[in-house]
């Protein structure tokens, strides 16, 4: 396929949406749907057939549009106009009103922080091209970087080395460099070497990775692909937990589209690199979004990490070399590609550069996902684009980083928002939930809550996850009811760090997390449920 | 194969470089304590016995799966570390139901040998008192899950060794249990052959041949490394 023959097909695709006056975006992703959109989409569409205007608007299905709390969501193009809690009786008003100005009654107005603050990179066409759709994915320029790399004399090794001068650290969670991974697999002995990504995203309160997965699939495939050029392999796999079933449906049309047009399968682009795709589901097990026990999940066994090295990188995939990452990460390998590594570096901070998708929910007026630059600070995020907390309460921690992360007070929200930094604060960065809380939450069942979590998901291999999970539930159900001793608090904090110094995986390691930073944060509402010991007559 | 240099408890000695820190401990007399480690079985990690410092690193390595490496400086006996395997082999004893007085290893168990060694004598853990379940469908052999600490040695003698993989692991975090074949009565199994490995192989009372009383049920795992090595010497030819 030349040059000429690519860009024609985006073109057209540009044309012909061009030639109908109004777009109507119905959000179809997960938390629209489930307030509705389906039925507003319908309503609108019978609508436009009824007053036969279907050469002067369309109604389209797009992918989220960021402020989920006030689904569904639709927007009206090119008014840039975006109406929330959108009904089917809506419908013939949302026609009526095109070209005339927006529904005022129903419009979302967009001159707040939530929209004047972030900045899409990932999200970029999320809620612009429908996900069911590869030409309106290449209308908005998909598969671009990976014809750049495999037709234009783009060599593995240059893939690399932008990747690696990009700064683009994992968004899994854990911040590891994504060029010295690839740079490892590539340098591995040549043979067969596998491309996983996760998508088995798992942390109560996060749902970013499914909103890409559902918005802009051609994005994580094209990331795949151009990693697959650039270490060598020819296989990959999407490990996509089995809850997310709109998801799965997208992501299993989208590599049969790119197949047949050519983008994935034998010879891409005619060119001498073939990488096919399949995707691999979940059984429902939070584990298996640690590497080594995804690994074994794909490859058919029980879900259970294993200790590492050997690495994947070394051996991974039925002991083949296999580079790992997340959909995140993925999804922001074309930009990198198109725009040099130093536009992505120039987002963020020095150590954490580029953007990061967040989902935001708990106590906040805006109840979202959000892509915002590393380095932004908690307060902007919570305050500003959030829209602070409502009913009158005050905030009083925010957690960040899922079960394996932490609760951060007040007084650190001026903490700019990148690995380091929320490391330090006992937190960790994690794969992007970000969930608030008010004055009216103990901190004392959060951290109960995050640690049942951990008892119901630990894989029951080493001993420390096991045990010890089960052991500081315990100890923490007798905190909530009040019924714990000085003992009972001495004990947690000795198990604390026994689990996460001795636990075999990342789960058991950081499962004392939650506990460990309300201990540091809010001890006082543990001292409070101390029952003194009684005095002997 | 290139031999590597090193250091245990300041002590220099040298391995190549397929062995791992807990091979090279035992052959200095280095005592490391190990529960899912048995030689002739592929290590898993899972105990954390035998996690050990090294110089340079933040993290506690498992010598049982730690490659020797050239100028690496090991710990083998740090308080802390003392203090850890304690605290393993106390989570042991209170999530199960250990009662050493009416047990068929008592004295020849290897649990409960590791608590004295260590000076495991009392806890301050919370017993947790499962009810777990009995098998003793079949005739010859019994599991009892009270005593069973999931080293997973049957499942691996079994699925490595006699290549029947009828026990494997099901369920999950303290719910997880040793099973034999789809969770069916070990009667039923039809993948069995009666070996009789997996209850040589168990480190404690949870495998045992019927008809032994208290204490009786020794344990004899010298066939291992002998079965290993003949078949690696068959799968080479």
């Amino acid at each position: 396929m030349d040059r000429e023959e690519f860009e024609q097909i985006g073109q057209k695709r540009r044309e012909a949406d061009a030639a109908v006056e109004y777009h109507i975006n119905v959000c179809t992703s997960s938390g629209c749907v489930a307030s509705g959109s389906a039925a507003v989409k319908e309503s609108l569409e019978a609508e436009v057939k009824a007053r036969d205007l279907k050469h002067k608007c369309r109604v389209n299905g797009v992918g989220c549009l960021g402020l989920c709390g006030s689904g569904p969501i639709l927007s009206i193009q090119p008014e840039d106009a975006l109406y929330q809690k959108v009904k089917p009786q809506d419908s013939a008003e949302i026609v009526d009103h095109l070209g005339q100005g927006p529904v005022e009654r129903i419009e979302l107005k967009q001159d707040n922080a939530f929209f004047q603050q972030q900045q899409r990179v990932v999200l970029a066409n999320a809620g612009k091209l429908d996900p069911e759709d590869i030409e309106s994915a290449m209308a908005h320029g998909a598969y671009r970087a990976l014809y750049k790399v495999t037709t234009e004399e783009m060599y593995p090794t240059d893939v690399v080395r932008e990747i690696t001068q990009s700064g683009l650290r994992g968004r899994g969670g854990a911040g590891y460099p994504t060029g010295l991974k690839w740079a490892t697999v590539a340098k591995m002995d040549e043979g067969l070497k596998y491309i996983v990504c996760n998508g088995d995203e798992g942390d109560p309160g996060a749902f970013m990775d499914r909103s890409i997965m559902e918005s802009d699939p051609h994005r994580i495939l094209e990331g795949m692909a151009i990693a697959a050029y650039a270490v060598g392999a020819s296989e990959g796999y999407i490990y996509i937990r089995a809850e997310y079933g709109l998801g799965i449906q997208r992501l299993k049309k989208a590599i049969r589209q790119a197949e047949k047009m050519g983008c994935l399968g034998k010879n891409i682009f005619d060119s001498p690199f073939s990488f096919s795709v399949q995707l691999r589901l979940g059984a429902g097990a939070f584990v298996c979004g640690e590497e080594t026990a995804l690994i074994a999940s794909i490859e058919g066994q029980r879900g259970n990490p294993r200790p590492r090295p050997p690495y994947p990188a070394m051996s991974g995939l039925w002991g083949h070399s296999t580079l790992i990452n997340n959909v995140e990460t993925f999804a922001n390998i074309a930009p990198i590609i198109l725009n040099g590594s130093e536009w992505f570096s120039s987002m963020g901070t020095e150590k954490s550069a580029g953007t990061k998708v967040f989902a935001l929910s708990g106590k906040v007026n805006r109840v979202g996902l959000i892509e915002v630059p590393m380095g932004i600070s908690l307060r902007e995020i919570i305050e500003e684009i959030g829209g602070g907390i409502p009913d009158g309460h005050a905030f009083k921690a925010v957690q960040t980083g899922g079960p394996s992360g932490g609760c951060i007070p007040e007084e650190h929200l001026d903490t700019p928002v990148d690995y380091e930094s929320l490391r330090a604060l006992g937190s960790i960065m994690g794969s992007g939930g970000m969930v608030v809380m008010d004055d009216t939450s103990s901190m004392v069942s959060v951290a109960r809550y995050f640690m049942e979590f951990c008892m119901d998901e630990s894989c029951g291999k080493c001993i420390p996850c096991r045990v010890g999970t089960a052991q500081m539930y315990e100890l923490l159900t007798r905190f909530v009811n009040k019924e714990a001793t000085e003992a009972d608090l001495t004990l947690l904090e000795e198990l604390c760090e026994m689990v996460s110094q001795t636990s075999l995986c990342g789960l058991g390691q950081s499962a004392p997390n939650p506990v460990m930073s309300t201990l540091r944060y809010f001890r006082e509402e543990y001292l409070e449920r101390i029952t003194p010991a009684h005095e002997p007559a | 194969m290139p031999v590597k240099t090193f250091k245990i408890d300041g002590q220099d000695v040298s391995g190549r470089e397929d062995e791992t820190v807990l091979d090279i401990a035992r052959e200095n007399n280095v005592f490391l304590p190990t529960l899912c480690n048995i030689e002739g079985l592929k290590p898993v990690g899972a105990c954390r016995l035998c996690m050990v410092e090294v110089k340079g690193s933040n993290k506690l390595l498992p010598a049982c799966v730690t490659k020797v490496e050239e100028g690496m400086e090991v710990t083998t006996n740090s308080e802390r570390l003392q203090k850890y395997r304690r605290m393993i082999l106390e989570m042991l004893f209170v999530e199960g139901n250990h009662v050493c007085s009416v047990c068929v290893a008592n004295g020849h168990c290897e649990l409960q040998w590791l608590a004295e060694k260590l000076g495991v004598d009392h806890t301050r853990l919370n017993y947790m008192f499962p009810k777990k379940e009995i098998d003793v469908s079949h005739y010859r052999y019994a599991i009892d899950h009270n005593r069973c600490v999931l080293c997973t040695r049957c499942v691996r003698v079994c699925g490595e060794i006699e290549g029947a993989h009828t026990w494997d692991v099901s369920g999950r975090g303290i719910n997880a249990k040793v099973v034999t074949d789809l969770n069916t009565p070990w009667a039923l199994s039809e993948t069995c052959t009666e070996c009789g490995k997996c209850i040589q192989v168990c480190p404690t009372g949870a495998l045992f041949k019927k008809s032994r009383a208290v204490g009786e049920m020794t344990k004899d795992d010298h066939f291992l490394p002998y079965l290993k090595t003949m078949r690696e010497v068959d799968n080479a030819e």
